[in-house]
């Protein structure tokens, strides 16, 4: 379990997460959404420590994030970054069996246990035939993947995504979504798409213009009138057999002035 | 062994097996490899002394090996005295400076970077124009030049230092920045150093140590000292692989693979200011081989810093004693500066390495 309180950060004088608290309870999808610039990705940095709230606190399994050494978070936080790490020279397998090390001491190398675990992460995200490729020469779908299966070798106790599916076609965003729905492992994706939002979180925290617009289950969160203030579009949403469905309409303002008129 | 052991345990997973076998065969390639270089290269010179002679000159002291002395006192002098020092610094020079570069090159992201990149040889160079022009350092005898190069050394990477520091820590952006900075300041030093002294032949000294030589080598206590530096900065930079390519990928990264980014770059800094400021200080700055060998080890065993290290290093080795070796032979008797030859050898591979990545777009 992963819970923040009270955090906030600001870019210089900006304030773009200012007094947020949520929490990422065991074994459930915690999803991040709101709208460009809204502070999803700040969030998610503040949570896995990159960045250090200067006020409240973040704590994993009950332990302050900031006070446990860097290889014991990098065993319960496991994380995939926008940094794409593009320019590396490294092979596909070496960078997913980096994601060993913080298992391993600094004198260990990796051993056949490693490689299976590596190989068997690239298998879970369709990339095995990846492995004796540079990932400099990777699409960036399958960059994406190749990243995934990293955060997988870590085998931390908790997975955090930003953004999984960018790059990623229909048919893999909703594979990585749905390998990350069924590993059963705490996790928090940030996420555009609201509708990938609907199908694959169990819990939703909706950010919008510095803090909390709203928290709860996917189902309470998803619903046009808490949606359109926040997105300024207007939502009709479905509730299929499936689950919940999203159809988004541009607000007509001059309509609705001349309406009014 | 441990890939064979693998072998045997099944598939190979990930080719990491045959990776490993890979690297074995050019380590042992290149150790070889070396070995013969040192006795080719010490035998080269003004007086050719045969392969076989080296050999049993230096069994001879080193394990007292009995049997006929087959050779002559100015043979034994030559190859003891003068030769064999050459060597051994210049394996230590070659492999410090390409380690470094591979250090440097992760720890600001930028497969342009070299030991140089951080002004410290530009200090170095102030402190030995110091102690040739105006006899700083005299207080350290024969240890005045090496001295006052290191303690110019050590002045540079402070400055650099507390110029990229800020709130506690060092970016690769103002690290790369203050280098330039500093050097470009410490280069403008000592050529008001030599302009100041006005003395002619002073400044052809300058200018000598500048281009690099390896001519100051004996058995010393600078020679131990560099060996003991230098071997040991190739040893924590090979066990600590696995963290130097964490680091070559990103902070954030590096952070959530368990290592803290801004204090493994301020070890590093530490580290490669001390080796570099001691190689400088030994033997001048030798250009373009920090640069180059990081690229040309990892052609040869892939990117994986446990990997290029000590091949760097082997290579870093092997291809300064040869530009040693060139440096005496081509003009004889006359010495060229080594720093002349590997600049030479190392621009056009530079000018390779650029077009290659123009290509590939990377």
């Amino acid at each position: 379990m992963i819970r923040a309180s009270e955090v906030s950060w600001r870019y210089g004088a900006n304030p773009v997460i200012d007094g947020v608290s949520v929490t990422a309870r065991p074994g459930r999808v915690l999803g991040l959404i709101g709208p460009n610039g809204s502070g999803k990705t700040t969030l998610l940095r503040l949570l896995y420590g990159a960045l250090r709230s200067p006020t409240g606190q973040v704590t994993v399994d009950g332990d302050e994030l900031s006070a446990l050494p860097s290889r014991e978070a990098a065993r319960r936080l496991a994380v995939v970054v926008q940094e794409a790490g593009g320019e590396t020279a490294l092979t596909v397998a070496e960078l997913v069996l980096l994601g060993r090390g913080p298992h391993l001491s600094t004198f260990q190398r990796t051993s056949r246990a490693d490689h299976e675990i590596a190989a068997r992460c690239l298998a879970r995200v369709g990339a095995a035939h990846l492995g004796g490729r540079a990932f400099a020469q990777l699409s960036g779908g399958e960059r994406q993947r190749v990243l995934i299966a990293r955060a997988l070798a870590q085998q931390a106790t908790h997975l955090l995504l930003d953004e999984p599916t960018n790059h990623l076609d229909i048919r893999y965003q909703h594979e990585v979504l749905h390998l990350v729905r069924t590993l059963g492992t705490c996790s928090v994706v940030v996420l555009h798409d609201l509708n990938l939002a609907a199908r694959y979180c169990d819990d939703l925290v909706l950010l919008g213009s510095g803090g909390v617009a709203a928290a709860g289950t996917t189902d309470e969160v998803l619903d046009a009138t808490v949606l359109e203030p926040v997105y300024g579009i207007g939502i009709q949403r479905l509730d299929l057999d499936d689950g919940i469905h999203l159809l988004f309409h541009p607000i007509d303002h001059t309509a609705k002035q001349r309406s009014a008129a | 062994m441990t890939a064979i052991a693998l072998c045997k345990g099944g598939p190979d997973l990930l080719g990491v097996a045959a990776q490993r076998r890979r690297t074995g065969f050019w380590l042992l390639a290149l150790t070889v490899g070396l070995i013969v270089t040192g006795v080719v290269a010490v035998g080269s010179g003004a007086v050719g002394i045969p392969p076989l002679t080296v050999a049993r000159i230096i069994g001879h002291h080193l394990v007292g090996v009995p049997g006929d002395v087959t050779w002559t006192p100015p043979q034994e002098a030559i190859v003891w005295q003068v030769r064999l020092p050459r060597v051994l610094l210049g394996m230590l020079v070659g492999a410090g400076l390409a380690v470094c570069g591979v250090a440097l090159q992760a720890m600001v992201r930028n497969v342009l970077a070299d030991p140089y990149l951080l002004g410290i040889n530009s200090g170095a160079s102030s402190g030995a124009a110091a102690a040739i022009l105006f006899g700083a350092g005299a207080g350290f005898g024969q240890y005045a030049l090496s001295t006052s190069a290191f303690l110019g050394a050590l002045a540079a990477s402070l400055l650099v230092f507390l110029i990229a520091r800020s709130g506690g820590r060092v970016t690769s952006i103002r690290l790369l920045l203050s280098g330039v900075a500093v050097g470009y300041a410490l280069y403008a030093t000592t050529s008001f150093l030599i302009f100041a002294s006005g003395s002619a032949e002073g400044a052809r000294s300058v200018m000598f140590w500048l281009l690099g030589s390896l001519g100051l080598a004996r058995w010393d206590a600078l020679l131990a000292v560099a060996a003991i530096v230098l071997i040991g900065m190739i040893g924590y930079l090979t066990v600590v692989g696995r963290r130097l390519d964490v680091l070559a990928i990103g902070d954030e990264t590096a952070q959530t693979l368990g290592v803290s980014p801004d204090r493994f770059r301020l070890r590093l800094l530490v580290l490669v200011s001390l080796s570099v400021g001691v190689l400088v200080s030994a033997a001048g700055s030798i250009g373009f081989v920090g640069l180059v060998v990081p690229h040309l080890a990892r052609r040869v065993v892939g990117a994986a810093h446990v990997r290029v290290v000590p091949v760097a290093a082997l290579l870093g080795a092997i291809l300064l004693i040869w530009a040693d070796v060139l440096a005496r032979v081509l003009l004889a008797p006359q010495e060229i500066p080594i720093g002349i030859i590997t600049s030479l050898l190392g621009a056009p591979f530079l000018l390779i390495l650029i077009r290659r990545l123009h290509a590939t777009g990377a």
